[in-house]
């Protein structure tokens, strides 16, 4: 039943190559929450992110930091998270927007 | 290269991660690698409105580093197998 790692199993890896090119959330060790385009990664979870943003969250209010273009150091990384089209609705629905 | 071996056998399995940082994420196990990196599909935080910002996220890739619990169903674990699989280790290593 069970398949144990032979040696070209010992190379896999969970890739980040799904998510290029698409908007995604980051989280870091630091609690700070980036969203942006991925547009590079690599075998650290080191990650290049376009347009990037941090978003603060206060309660029920956000507001974006535009910050650019982000080289993120992957051992910072705790999450990449990417959500559905149009998921974001319910997202906004629930916090407001403060500029 | 138990554990990885472990956990890709639970491919498919609806598991919980709870993270260093205390937030805890359920979902579908979709990939691990060799540094126990997660990739989880059809995600909810099990404390959602402690973790607002993880509304709209539906896929992740968690990093190994960051782990501290991955909870299973009682029943998806084989523990025999997984006693002589830790035997077999032990001896060899």
């Amino acid at each position: 039943m069970s398949s144990w790692a032979g040696p070209e199993d010992i190379y896999l890896s969970t890739s980040l190559a799904s998510y290029l090119d698409r908007k995604i959330l980051v989280l870091l060790r630091d609690g700070r929450k980036l969203m942006g385009t991925l547009r590079s990664f690599d075998q650290f979870a080191n990650a290049v992110l376009e347009g990037a943003c941090e978003r603060v969250i206060v309660g029920e209010q956000y507001c974006d930091i535009p910050l650019g273009l982000y080289v993120i150091r992957g051992e910072n990384v705790v999450l990449i998270g990417h959500g559905e089209r149009g998921a974001s609705s319910k997202y906004d629905s629930r916090l407001r927007d403060r500029d | 290269m138990l554990f990885f071996s472990y956990f890709k056998d639970l491919v498919g399995q609806e598991v919980t991660v709870e993270l260093k940082n205390d937030l805890a994420i359920r979902g579908t196990l979709h990939s691990v690698d060799q540094y126990l990196n997660i990739k989880l599909e059809n995600t909810r935080v099990v404390d959602q409105d402690k973790f607002p910002h993880m509304l709209s996220v539906r896929n992740c890739f968690i990093r190994g580093s960051v782990v501290r619990y991955v909870q299973l169903p009682p029943d998806g674990v084989d523990v025999d197998l997984l006693h002589d699989a830790a035997r077999r280790e032990a001896r060899g290593g």
